[in-house]
């Protein structure tokens, strides 16, 4: 299952190895666990490890090989689960109060799939509440930690997975993408993490945020590792109504293909704001493009520009309609009442955090009478300008470049309480959700304070074998370990990562 | 382009009711300073003329999806119920709904 070639492929080169027998998943697994108990204390990925079902499920892994029977593409892999993908009797809470122990009765569709190609599931991961959030802080159950700089946030809102990959805990890990909420962490933790084509992946058991834009996507720590897992979770599943009923690109077969010939957009929007340091990376990954035989060029999608006010009016409208549901009716958190009315009141008040209530209100008022067009509507007219701006670009570039996120990873407590500078986290990532493009991030050096810094590619619909061609070609000419970087002052782009407007 | 506190705390109070939230003074004050600042944020969006310009709610053209009639597994119940906060003769238990009969 590994591709040809030197890519290396860590996640499935053990899988490979299980499967030969020349290593055991009990093991594996029990490496994993070891690591998780070692450590996590101090980061809190997780908010459940699942030490006794990992083991029961690496001990039939090899009884599988043992007998001759093939567990799959992802045999014994350790892989850890963000806590909004449903598991069937097991706590699923998406890091909030109001889904406190509560154990869905079906898997997420990825959650079966993971499972028939033989991986094994460690541990759900820490969240934003509700995936709202670009730091991890919002959770319930408290922050994760930056395992690079343990003072620092990981990024949002799947920072737990994130960061579960960058500290070794798990090779593999699954998290959800509404505005950039794997591909953020990714970056700011140093680790792989990719955003698909909006109806490639089944969104069936991924608990609701914003449904026209959420997406389920791979961290991992090399691009090798990420296209093996999307190859594994995409395709059609009749139980998502969204599902793409058409071939999913698959992407391990084709990474070793280069992009010589091809044409890579800078995209000068997604650098205005970002840091000095990280324009400078950005510029070093489209030398290495060039490097590779691409044609180069930078383009201008100003639409892009509008995508930050328009997803937060987009996003919330839809999340204060998807979290309609818990109401303390028929699962999760009820505080009692004398009445039903009341006791909605009272469970949504105590059961959701700040953020949350945050994003519901907002998402209520620019859909209430005498808001809904000159907010709501006039956001969507603004996502139809940003589809168009995209496929203007593409009519001249194959594959776009960017940063993931303006700045390099931010200190605790830095942005929680200026929503508004949280939300600005999110401006380089949110255009692909809009669009339902894919995009992925690549670890690409640092930035000047040592922190790993994340190069976004950007692809049309169902442009995922370009994809991750090209990033397969950015992980290849990276900075090594310790590359100190230097800062171009002629790169252009503001000083700051606060003024992204 | 409107102002600062472009929404106003009885805004603010109306969509929490709505919202079926219950808000204390001090968060009714710092959700109007927020709010207000996401909004204003959003001011370059209200202020575009995008006369013309057809919205997108979603990404994909999506048409409807049907399958055939017929029966097939569903959850089970007991699952399902033992999630329930509570439950009374197969059922989900909620507080009055109508108060009580005259």
């Amino acid at each position: 299952m590994s591709p040809a070639g030197a890519t290396p492929a860590p996640a499935l080169a053990l899988a490979d190895a299980i499967r030969s027998g020349e290593r055991r998943a009990v093991e594996v697994v029990e490496a994993s666990l070891a690591a998780i108990a070692e450590r996590d204390g101090e980061l809190h990925c997780f908010n459940l490890v699942l030490a006794d079902q990992a083991r029961a499920r690496a001990a039939e892994v090899d009884r599988m090989v043992a007998a001759g029977e093939d567990p799959g593409p992802l045999a014994g892999v350790p892989v850890a689960l963000k806590d909004n993908l449903c598991t069937r009797g097991i706590d699923t809470t998406c890091s909030s109060r109001i889904l406190a122990g509560w154990r869905p009765p079906y898997d997420a569709t990825v959650v079966t799939r993971l499972a028939r190609a033989g991986a094994v599931v460690v541990g759900k991961t820490n969240m934003d509440e509700f995936a709202m959030g670009s730091s991890t802080e919002t959770s319930a159950t408290g922050p994760t930690r930056n395992p690079h700089d343990t003072s620092r946030v990981p990024g949002g809102s799947s920072g737990g997975s994130a960061a579960a990959v960058a500290a070794g805990f798990a090779p593999l890990a699954l998290g959800s993408d509404t505005g950039g909420s794997i591909r953020q962490p990714a970056a700011l933790c140093g680790v792989v993490g990719m955003k698909p084509t909006y109806g490639t992946v089944s969104r069936y058991g991924l608990v609701a945020f914003a449904s026209s834009l959420d997406q389920i996507g791979p961290f991992a720590t090399t691009v090798a590792d990420a296209a093996g897992t999307f190859d594994v979770i995409g395709g059609h599943d009749p139980a998502d109504s969204t599902s793409l009923d058409r071939p999913t690109p698959r992407v391990l077969s084709v990474l070793d293909e280069g992009i010589a010939g091809l044409t890579v957009g800078v995209v000068r929007e997604l650098l205005d704001g970002a840091d000095a340091d990280v324009v400078a990376r950005i510029r070093a990954a489209a030398e290495v493009c060039a490097a590779a035989g691409a044609r180069v060029e930078e383009v201008s999608v100003p639409e892009v520009a509008l995508g930050l006010s328009a997803y937060y009016l987009i996003a919330p409208a839809e999340a204060s309609s998807n979290l309609a549901r818990y109401d303390g009716v028929r699962y999760g958190l009820r505080v009692e009442a004398p009445d039903a009315a009341s006791m909605n009141v009272a469970t949504r008040t105590a059961g959701f955090g700040a953020e949350v209530k945050r994003r519901i209100m907002l998402g209520t008022y620019a859909l209430s009478a005498g808001y809904y067009d000159a907010y709501y509507g006039q956001a969507l007219r603004v996502r139809t300008r940003i589809i168009e701006g995209f496929e203007r670009a593409y009519r001249t570039c194959d594959v776009l470049l960017g940063p993931t996120s303006p700045t390099t990873a931010f200190p605790l407590g830095e942005r929680l309480d200026d929503p508004l500078a949280m939300y600005l986290s999110d401006v380089c990532t949110i255009p692909s959700n809009l669009a339902g493009h894919p995009a992925i991030s690549v670890p690409f050096g640092t930035g000047g304070d040592g922190l790993p810094v994340g190069a976004q590619l950007l692809a049309p619909a169902l442009g995922e074998s370009v994809l991750f061609r090209a990033a397969a070609v950015l992980e290849a000419g990276a900075p090594p370990a310790g590359d100190p970087g230097a800062v171009d002052p002629g790169a252009g782009g503001a000083v700051t990562g606060e003024g992204a407007r | 382009m409107p102002g600062r506190y472009s929404i106003s705390r009885d805004d603010v109070a109306h969509v929490a009711m709505l919202a079926r939230l219950e808000l204390s003074d001090a968060e009714l004050d710092t959700y109007t300073d927020q709010l207000g600042a996401v909004l204003d944020h959003a001011a370059d969006v209200a202020a575009l003329d995008l006369a013309g310009v057809p919205p997108t709610s979603h990404a994909l053209a999506l048409a409807n999806v049907l399958r055939p009639d017929e029966p097939r597994p569903c959850l089970d119940r007991a699952e399902v119920l033992a999630s329930a906060p509570a439950v009374e003769d197969d059922r989900f238990r909620v507080p009055s709904i109508m108060g009580e009969a005259p």
